[in-house]
Order: structure tokens, then C-alpha cells, then sequence
């Protein structure tokens, strides 16, 4: 198994920049997310990873080893495609041999992989099978097995539950995650899924348009966001965004919203103009004593808790608050916002400044 | 009533269904039943009127197709031994003694290399230049493509002349390669076409799962492309061969004593005495036969590939 280091690395499709100068490490044994929307060069970097798209420049380690001019071939890294891309003229048992097969090992040591792995999958029983007649889920098996057969230096995933339907998708997503915990492979997963990242993943990278917007666990990513983007992506419902201008320096650890201050973890660099408050729908809470005054417009039943849209005059807020706390739409009520779990971000360039909460988190 | 379903036909459309098909399939072969019945006729029977539907079968036909004749007269006949064999004795049974083997075999052996030749080396360049149209970025790609296609946007024979030419002062007129690297050249753009077509449909990702299995991109391009490729390879080669073994008007052209092909070679039998209409029809259903052998063996290939890429699966 291995630890993968990106640096700087930048792919151009013609005049359009895939990706833009991304940096980071994937240590050995994580279970690594790439996250973000279409578009935004995710797939394009675990591909570069692969070995089947070159970059146009920076570097990309294996163990140390540069190895960002490779062909894929000679990268030792296994690949569980969205569409499993199985083999469609070979049965089961071929499917998860073949990367064996390259490799010239004896047919008996083959066999004897084989099974083991299919016994971990438990598709033992379909072995002769041919693929084309399988379900998603035992086709996404046989996927597993053929990436997992050769014991490589990491997997890559590219949105393998993306072809699966809901139901089938959390049961594969846990045997994807206990499969990871028994053989602690380095493993790189993209997915535009915010909750599947969160759910299986060590660690998070999210991009937008080419480039790295955040890198962290996805308890940093979820309660510090680096960008606005970020907050916005991540969660659901997204971080409520309250904009205002104001300023503040250094060291203070109030804004002035309107003119009431709030409070928020002390700020480690001078914060002036256009600025946007993030708050987190289960930070918020309904006080009717609150100074921070709002109108209640609709109303979503969750079970437990509800989901509250109010109306501020710095934008739409949506609560989240248990059930049993009595909201009709129309009122007038008053929001209390959880100070050490506020972000602020400055409005023109996306960024959030750095404070006492969000210091440590930040990776560059 | 009866139960009335949207998808399936009802009994009497399918009825009608399978009587026009039926019909159809009986105008088409009646060409291929006329010269197959006619290759079995006796002289006589294959010119009476009105034509004889019921008759005697014989191999007269076949027998004077395969060999040259020559007709003594009726008092020399009377002289000769009696006749040994079975193709001697319905060679005199018609007034003639074989003098020799005909040339059929051997055009029909130069038929067979040439079409068969150019096919396997349409499909091969065919193969090799659609799948790098398909899959690599070519320069001029679109271009190149169109230029690919605009030698069939005339009839091949438009530039007869010019080759005629070319190929005298190449010494490839009346050879097996010159015919072979012709109708390659006139099946090319067709192969390179239809196999683009076919290997488009085949998702890059099983190529990239075996880049990334440890094999390298030609060993991905035999044993994962090609396997997938098979039905569009065997419709092409069906229509390629179809083209170079009925080729009539270049094989005129260039070929006569050594590399004549059996289209050209067909009408010159003829024959001694009086039109041969049987030995001609006998070498029509001979002529018929490695194609419609090929094409059978290929029918399950031929039927998906032309359905091939309707539906998405």
C-alpha cells in the first residue's frame, strides 16, 4: 500500500483547464474522497492518478516514486469504474483474473486468488457465470474483485455507486467501507455526493472549476468550510449565508449584523466590507427574545426535527429545530445563532477569514 | 372477442406479415432457382419453350464447364473406344470428346484468393485505422475522414483509365496482388467507415480497466477491443467480399491470362457448337456458392451488426 502525492498538478484539454495546480497527499491507508460538482476536474485528477490521462504539469507520487509520465500499465493501481466496465466477453471468473493474467502468474496460484476473493465478496457462486446477465451490485462485486485480486498500491474509485439504485447504494456503500477497514488500502474515490464523502471518507478534497477548494476530514470541511463554495456545497440544507457590510479587526470577536453585534470566534485578521455570516441550519435557534428578528415562511416536517425557512433582512435563514418546538408560518420570532460555530467569509473573493475556531484546519 | 393487446400482433397481421414475406422470398430466389435448375438442363431443355419446370437433371453442365470439348465427326465417333468415366461418357452422349480441363478452376481459384485476399487486408487496415480514428486524437480527423469517404462518391470504374495506366507501368496489370491492392483500395473507405462506427459504440473504459489490469494499449486493442468488435468485423467482411468477388468491370480491364477472376471468365464459356447456357449456369451456382457459405456462416454476426447500436443496453 502506498502514500500519493499531488503537486501542482494542472491538466489542460486545449484552451479549457481541467484542473488547476492542485496539491495534496493521500496517505497510505486513507480512504480519500474527491468531491465535487460535474465539471469540476475531479474525475480528470483521479484519471491522472490512473496513469490514463497525463498531466500537462506537476508531479504525482507513489511511495516517493514519481511516477506522473507512466502509462497506466506499469502503475500498479487498480480501478473500479461507474459503468464496472467488466469484461463483457468473459464470465465471472476470467473478469477477475485477467489483471493476473498479465502479470504471467501460474494458472493454479490464479485460481486459488481467484476464489479467495470471491469468497470475500461471496460471488463464489457465480464464478462461471457470464457477466452480462448480473445485477448492479454483483456486477460492482465482480468490479471489486478484479481490483482487489492483484493487491495493487491503491485503489482509484470513480463514482462506483453512481450506477447503482438508492437501496442497493448504502448497502454497498457500508460493504465498501468494512472491505476498506479489513485490508486498510489507500483507496481514491470520487463522487459529486456530499453525504457519501462524508460517510465513508478519512479525508476530503473538494473542487470547483479545476481547483482545490478545501482539503480536510469531513468533520473540518463540515463545520469549517474554507470557502463560501464549500459551505454551500457541503451539508443539507447548505449553511445559511447572512450578508452584510461591516468591519472588524484583528482580535475582535464580534461584527456588527445590522446594528446588532454577534458574536463569533475571534478573528485572526482584520475583516472590512461586503461580508457574509455562515451558520450552520442546526446552529440557529427560534428565541422569541432574540434581538436578530425574523418572519417565519414555511415549515418542513422531518420527524424528529423540522426544517424553518424565515425571512431576515440579510437574506433567507433555514433553521433546523426539534419538531415539538411550536413554529406556524407568519410569526414573528427572533434567531439565536451558536457563536463558536460561526463562520465568516469575505463576499467578493468567497474566502473565510481565519479565526480561533478555524486556524488549525486550514491546510494552505 | 378476443383479448386485445398493444404490443402484440394480432393473428391475422401476423398472417399477412408472413404471407408478404413469403412472397418476397419467392420473387428473390427466382433468379437464383432459374440458373440453379437451368445448371442441371440439358442443352435442349434450357432453350425450350415454353421453359421445362419438370425435366431430367443432369451434370452435362458441370461436366462441360470443367472441361474443353471438340466435336468429330459422326463417323469418327463410331471409331473410338467405348468411353471410360462417368464425365467421358456424357462428354459423347452430346457428340463430344474431352480434348482437356477447362480454365474454371483456376479462375475460380484466382476468385478466391483475390476476394478473400482483399477482404483480409481491407479488414486488417480497416481495423487498425478505425479504431485510431475512433480512439486517438488525428489531426485533420474530420478531413481526413471526408477524404476517406469521397473515393466511393463516384463509380470505381470513373477511374479506369488512369489506373489501367498506372498499373502497366507498374507491372501489376494481370497479377494477383494488383487486383488484390485495388479492390482493398475501393473497400477501404467502406471498412474504415462502418468499423469506426462499431468500435465508437464500444465504451473506452473497458480499453482504460485493461490499460490499468497491466496490459499495454495493443494487447487492450486485441483482446478487449477486437473481441467486442467481432460483429461489426464480420459485416464489413461480408460487404467487402460481396464487392471484390462480383467485380466485373476492373477484372475485365486487367486481367486476362494469369490473375482472371471468374466474372470475366463466366461469359467466355460459352461453348462449342451452340450456346452453352448450361455450363454457364453451372458456373454461376458454383460462382454463388462461397459467398452465400460465407455469409451463412457469418449470419448471426451480420444480423446484430446491422441492428447493432439501436439500443442502448
Amino acid at each position: 500500500m502506498a502514500e500519493i502525492v499531488i503537486k501542482n498538478l494542472r491538466k489542460e484539454f486545449g484552451a479549457f483547464t481541467a484542473v488547476q495546480g492542485s496539491s495534496f497527499t493521500i496517505r497510505d491507508g486513507e480512504f480519500f474522497m474527491l468531491l465535487g460538482p460535474s465539471g469540476c476536474g475531479k474525475t480528470t485528477t483521479l484519471r491522472m492518478i490512473a496513469g490514463l490521462e497525463l498531466p500537462t504539469s506537476g508531479q504525482i507520487l507513489i511511495d516517493g516514486e514519481d511516477v506522473s509520465m507512466r502509462p497506466a500499465s506499469q502503475r500498479d493501481i487498480a480501478m473500479v469504474f461507474q459503468m464496472f466496465a467488466l469484461y463483457p466477453h468473459m464470465n465471472v471468473r476470467k473478469n477477475i483474473a485477467y489483471p493476473l493474467v498479465s502479470q504471467g502468474i501460474p494458472k493454479a496460484e490464479v485460481q486459488r486468488k481467484v476464489a479467495e476473493v470471491a469468497r470475500i465478496l461471496r460471488i463464489d457462486h457465480m464464478l462461471d457465470s457470464p457477466v452480462g446477465g448480473l445485477s448492479g451490485g454483483d456486477r460492482q462485486r465482480v468490479a471489486l474483485g478484479r481490483a482487489i485480486v492483484r493487491n495493487p498500491k491503491a485503489f482509484m474509485m470513480d463514482e462506483p455507486l453512481g450506477a447503482l439504485d438508492a437501496e442497493f447504494r448504502e448497502i454497498m456503500a457500508e460493504e465498501l467501507r468494512a472491505l476498506h477497514d479489513r485490508m486498510h488500502a489507500t483507496t481514491v474515490y470520487v463522487t459529486h455526493d456530499q453525504l457519501e464523502a462524508m460517510q465513508m471518507g478519512d479525508k476530503i478534497v473538494v473542487m470547483n472549476h479545476g481547483v482545490v477548494e478545501q482539503f480536510g476530514t469531513p468533520q473540518e470541511i463540515y463545520d469549517h468550510p474554507a470557502t463560501l463554495f464549500v459551505a454551500d456545497f457541503i451539508g443539507s440544507p447548505a449553511m445559511n449565508f447572512l450578508r452584510f457590510d461591516s468591519q472588524a479587526a484583528a482580535g475582535a470577536d464580534q461584527v456588527t449584523l445590522g446594528d446588532q453585534p454577534v458574536t463569533l470566534p475571534q478573528l485572526q485578521e482584520p475583516a472590512i466590507g461586503a461580508l457574509v455570516l455562515g451558520v450552520r441550519p442546526e446552529h440557529v435557534t427560534l428565541s422569541d427574545t432574540a434581538p436578530l428578528r425574523a418572519r417565519i415562511e414555511a415549515v418542513e416536517y422531518l420527524g424528529t426535527t423540522q426544517i424553518v425557512t424565515l425571512s431576515t433582512p440579510f437574506g433567507t435563514v433555514k433553521a433546523r429545530t426539534p419538531s415539538t418546538q411550536p413554529a406556524r408560518p407568519g410569526d414573528l420570532t427572533g434567531l439565536k445563532l451558536a457563536a463558536p460555530r460561526l463562520s465568516l467569509f469575505d463576499a467578493t473573493t468567497g474566502r473565510a477569514f481565519r479565526t480561533a475556531a478555524n486556524a488549525g484546519v486550514f491546510h494552505g | 372477442m378476443s383479448a386485445y393487446s398493444v404490443t402484440e400482433p394480432s393473428k391475422a397481421s401476423k398472417l399477412a406479415a408472413g404471407l408478404l414475406v413469403t412472397l418476397y422470398t419467392i420473387i428473390t430466389l427466382l433468379p437464383l432457382v432459374w440458373i440453379i435448375s437451368t445448371s442441371f438442363k440439358t442443352g435442349p431443355d434450357s432453350i425450350s419453350y415454353p421453359p421445362k419446370v419438370f425435366f431430367e437433371p443432369t451434370v452435362e453442365g458441370y461436366v462441360n464447364l470443367f472441361t474443353t470439348r471438340t466435336r468429330p465427326a459422326v463417323s469418327e465417333l463410331e471409331t473410338l473406344p467405348p468411353p471410360e468415366g462417368l464425365m467421358e461418357e456424357i462428354a459423347r452422349r452430346q457428340g463430344t470428346i474431352i480434348t482437356g480441363p477447362s480454365r474454371f478452376g483456376e479462375r475460380f481459384m484466382n476468385s478466391v484468393i483475390i476476394g478473400f485476399g482483399s477482404t483480409a487486408l481491407s479488414i486488417f487496415l480497416g481495423t487498425l485505422a478505425a479504431y485510431a480514428f475512433s480512439r486517438f486524437k488525428v489531426p485533420l480527423k474530420d478531413d481526413l475522414l471526408f477524404f476517406i469517404l469521397s473515393t466511393r462518391m463516384m463509380p470505381p470504374i470513373a477511374v479506369a483509365i488512369p489506373i489501367y495506366l498506372m498499373y502497366r507501368e507498374l507491372g501489376l496489370s494481370d497479377t494477383h496482388l494488383g487486383m488484390i491492392l485495388l479492390y482493398t483500395a475501393v473497400n477501404i473507405s467502406l471498412a474504415v467507415w462502418l468499423l469506426k462506427g462499431f468500435i465508437d459504440e464500444i465504451p473506452r473504459e473497458y480499453e482504460e480497466a485493461a490499460l490499468i489490469d497491466g496490459y499495454t494499449r495493443f494487447q487492450a486493442f486485441r483482446k478487449v477491443v477486437l473481441p467486442q468488435a467481432a460483429t461489426g468485423i464480420a459485416s464489413t467482411a461480408i460487404f467487402c467480399l460481396i464487392f471484390a468477388w462480383n467485380e466485373y468491370a476492373f477484372a475485365v480491364l486487367l486481367t486476362s491470362g494469369n490473375a482472371q477472376t471468374a466474372p470475366p471468365f463466366i461469359p467466355t464459356i460459352i461453348g462449342v457448337g451452340g450456346q452453352d447456357w448450361p455450363a454457364v449456369a453451372a458456373g454461376a451456382t458454383l460462382f454463388l456458392l462461397p459467398v452465400m457459405i460465407f455469409t451463412i456462416l457469418l449470419r448471426k454476426h451480420l444480423l446484430r451488426g446491422i441492428t447493432f447500436g439501436a439500443v442502448r443496453k
